[in-house]
């Protein structure tokens, strides 16, 4: 688990003299499942054609155990990609498709004398066979691709890349053209394949909830930099900035002043927190998450508010609710009806603290969630006074 | 709905029945009408003696088929891996001369290939032929070019070399990059990845391009009739004499095209059967 494999040390790659990595530090472990997650152009993409040797990044170092690859091209890296929109070959059969890396004679190095090396067509075929049954594609060797759903298509893509054995596979928005009911099958599928042969993964994905329900490792990307690497516990739990916060989950972001050590606060409050290590009195963006949020009777509550709008999501009701101004998504079992007023209650290990960033204030905001914004702007008027009671926290 | 929409098509089926089916289906009248009326036989039993044409076209169409093939596949390939900007250049170069009048660009070579003409005129020049004959001990005072059965080919190659490089081109340039991407992943070289994925998944432009060369120059006329002389004469000549010229018997011409057109259909047909497998040819 802790042998590196590759590092990227200090990549850049500019197109047309513009930045689409940033000066890019990252490393991969033997076996890991990592997954690169953003934005479209944030710069994910270009990081795994680096590794895959389709682009060459342009400053910075490619390294291969230690060994500089950065003009190595793809042919001879011990890498295999499972490309977007599968990139099957339209001529071959499945069987065909899949062995078409095992029938190109590799070169081999024996006794430090170089020579082309086949494998046997017996061999081919066992692995072939092998790696058609892993994908759960037993029988289907003779089938035209153009016979294929989407998903068997994605499986031999996969089949075709893994048979090669290669060191690390890299996979670019691989569940991107299926429905969600096979995407759901396909990530515990990859998940089941990876921990079966033991092979690193490196995952290109927007999707967040595929990035946190698959991966070992999560590397949050946007505008060409890592905005923050972590587990997937760590990358929801304590994501760094806001952009992170808003893009993993469904977040209410807004300013808060950090007093000391466990104490912020937010809407003229001070509020219990578990985080540290902030200088005294620093502007910092608070993150509380929507689930997190208890409702409770209004005299009971530490902020009061109006709820404005309510859409039913099957298993929870997206509630948000207006305070002072500044509107909130509750996620919440309970059905509070519009225009009901209603109480919150913050926990310390519900409210998590960052640092402010480039980001600040561009998130977490959900005034534009409900339709009557407007309608609403004047109501608060009327009815917003914020009770000044409750006192601290502590 | 749907019989509104296929009235749509009654134009075209129209046109297709007044100008392709009828002309074929009076051909085939003809071909076994006797030259007084009634039905005959007799216009293909005369057919054994022109198998020295048939065998001249034939002969003659395939050298300039697989000449146009082994020159447009490789500038179809070259072109279709060069940027934008260029890439529309080059077609455009392509096409150039097919703006002018077949005639005109086939007359063109008549002046460039004579005993008097351009090419000879600069070899002479050169003193070419000086040097040969001192060399040699020769009394070259040309090359004899015009009149020759390669003249024919080149007028061929010339003039329908476009129509084989804007298929395979076309296949090439739509190939999915990310094939080609695929297959350097999976460890092919630059010659593997052509002879791999794009040389078989351009076969169908190779069958259009092949059908669209094959076809014209086996039936030409006016290009063995200008660069051929009245030595190579082919089948289009053949079957113009019979109804424009001095031979005049548009039965036998008629059943000389008819027996053509089976072999052409039969040459294609097979050869379709061949890139079977792969996407369907697109057939002109």
């Amino acid at each position: 688990m802790s042998k590196e494999l590759i590092r990227l040390v200090d990549c850049s790659m500019a197109f047309d003299g513009e930045l689409v990595l940033d000066h890019i530090n990252l490393y991969f472990n033997d076996s890991e499942f990592l997954t690169l997650l953003g934005p479209s152009g944030c710069g994910k993409t270009t990081t795994l054609r680096i590794i895959g040797g389709f682009l060459t990044p342009t400053s910075g170092e490619v390294l291969f155990d230690g060994v500089r690859m950065n003009d190595i091209p793809p042919h001879l890296r011990q890498v295999n990609t499972v490309f977007q929109r599968y990139a099957l070959f339209p001529h071959l059969n499945v069987f065909d498709n899949v062995a078409f890396g095992l029938r190109i004679p590799k070169t081999v190095e024996e006794n430090g004398r170089k020579r082309k090396a086949k494998v046997p067509e017996a061999e081919i075929k066992e692995r072939v066979l092998e790696m058609l049954e892993v994908v759960s594609l037993k029988g289907f060797e003779n089938r035209r691709i153009t016979e294929l759903s989407g998903g068997q298509q994605q499986r031999v893509a996969i089949a075709r890349a893994l048979v090669n054995r290669p060191k690390v596979l890299l996979l670019d928005e691989p569940l991107g053209a299926l429905d969600l009911r096979l995407r759901k099958d396909m990530q515990n599928e990859l998940k089941r394949i990876q921990q079966q042969l033991e092979i690193t993964f490196i995952y290109v994905t927007h999707d967040q909830e595929e990035a946190l329900a698959m991966s070992d490792t999560i590397v949050v990307m946007d505008q060409g930099k890592i905005q923050q690497i972590g587990t997937p516990e760590d990358i929801y739990n304590e994501p760094k900035n806001a952009f992170v916060a808003d893009f993993i989950g469904e977040s209410n972001i807004l300013d808060g002043i950090m007093h000391e050590d466990y104490v912020v606060e937010f809407f003229n409050r001070k509020f219990k927190c578990l985080d540290k290590g902030f200088a005294p009195m620093e502007p910092v963006d608070v993150v509380i998450r929507p689930e997190d949020i208890d409702i409770v009777p209004v005299e009971k509550g530490q902020l009061r508010g109006t709820v404005t709008s309510v859409t039913f999501k099957g298993v929870h009701y997206d509630t948000i609710v207006d305070f002072k101004g500044f509107k909130w998504l509750i996620q919440t079992t309970d059905y509070h009806p519009e225009g009901e007023t209603i109480g919150i209650v913050l926990n310390p290990d519900d409210i998590h603290i960052m640092r402010k960033s480039q980001y600040s204030d561009m998130f977490g905001d959900y005034s534009s969630y409900s339709e009557e914004y407007e309608e609403l702007e004047d109501a608060t008027l009327g009815v917003e006074e914020e009770p000044q009671e409750g006192g601290d926290e502590k | 709905m749907k019989n509104k929409r296929s009235l749509f098509a009654v134009p075209y089926v129209g046109w297709m029945a007044l100008f392709v089916v009828a002309p074929i289906v009076m051909v085939v009248i003809y071909a076994f009408t006797a030259a007084g009326g009634g039905l005959t036989l007799e216009n293909f039993s005369r057919m054994g003696s022109y198998a020295v044409v048939f065998t001249r076209s034939f002969h003659l169409a395939l050298i300039a088929t697989a000449i146009c093939l082994l020159i447009g596949y490789p500038v179809a390939y070259m072109i279709s891996r060069e940027g934008p900007g260029l890439q529309r250049v080059a077609m455009m170069l392509i096409m150039l001369p097919m703006w002018m009048n077949f005639l005109l660009r086939t007359y063109s070579w008549m002046s460039i290939l004579e005993n008097t003409g351009l090419l000879n005129r600069f070899f002479s020049a050169i003193g070419l032929f000086k040097l040969l004959n001192t060399v040699f001990g020769t009394d070259l005072e040309y090359f004899a070019m015009i009149n020759t059965k390669g003249a024919v080919v080149l007028g061929m190659v010339y003039n329908y070399l476009p129509f084989m490089i804007l298929p395979i081109y076309s296949v090439i340039a739509k190939m999915d990059g990310s094939l080609l991407e695929a297959a350097r992943d999976l460890g092919a070289n630059s010659f593997g990845v052509f002879r791999k994925v794009i040389l078989p998944l351009s076969l169908p432009g190779v069958l259009s391009g092949v059908t669209m060369v094959f076809v014209p120059s086996v039936s030409t006329f006016a290009i063995s009739k200008l660069l051929g002389g009245s030595n190579e004469l082919l089948l289009g000549d053949l079957i113009e004499q019979q109804f424009l010229g001095t031979a005049y018997n548009p039965y036998l011409g008629s059943a000389i095209a008819l027996v053509m057109m089976v072999i052409v259909v039969v040459c294609m047909a097979l050869m379709n059967r061949f890139g079977e497998g792969e996407e369907q040819a697109v057939m002109l």
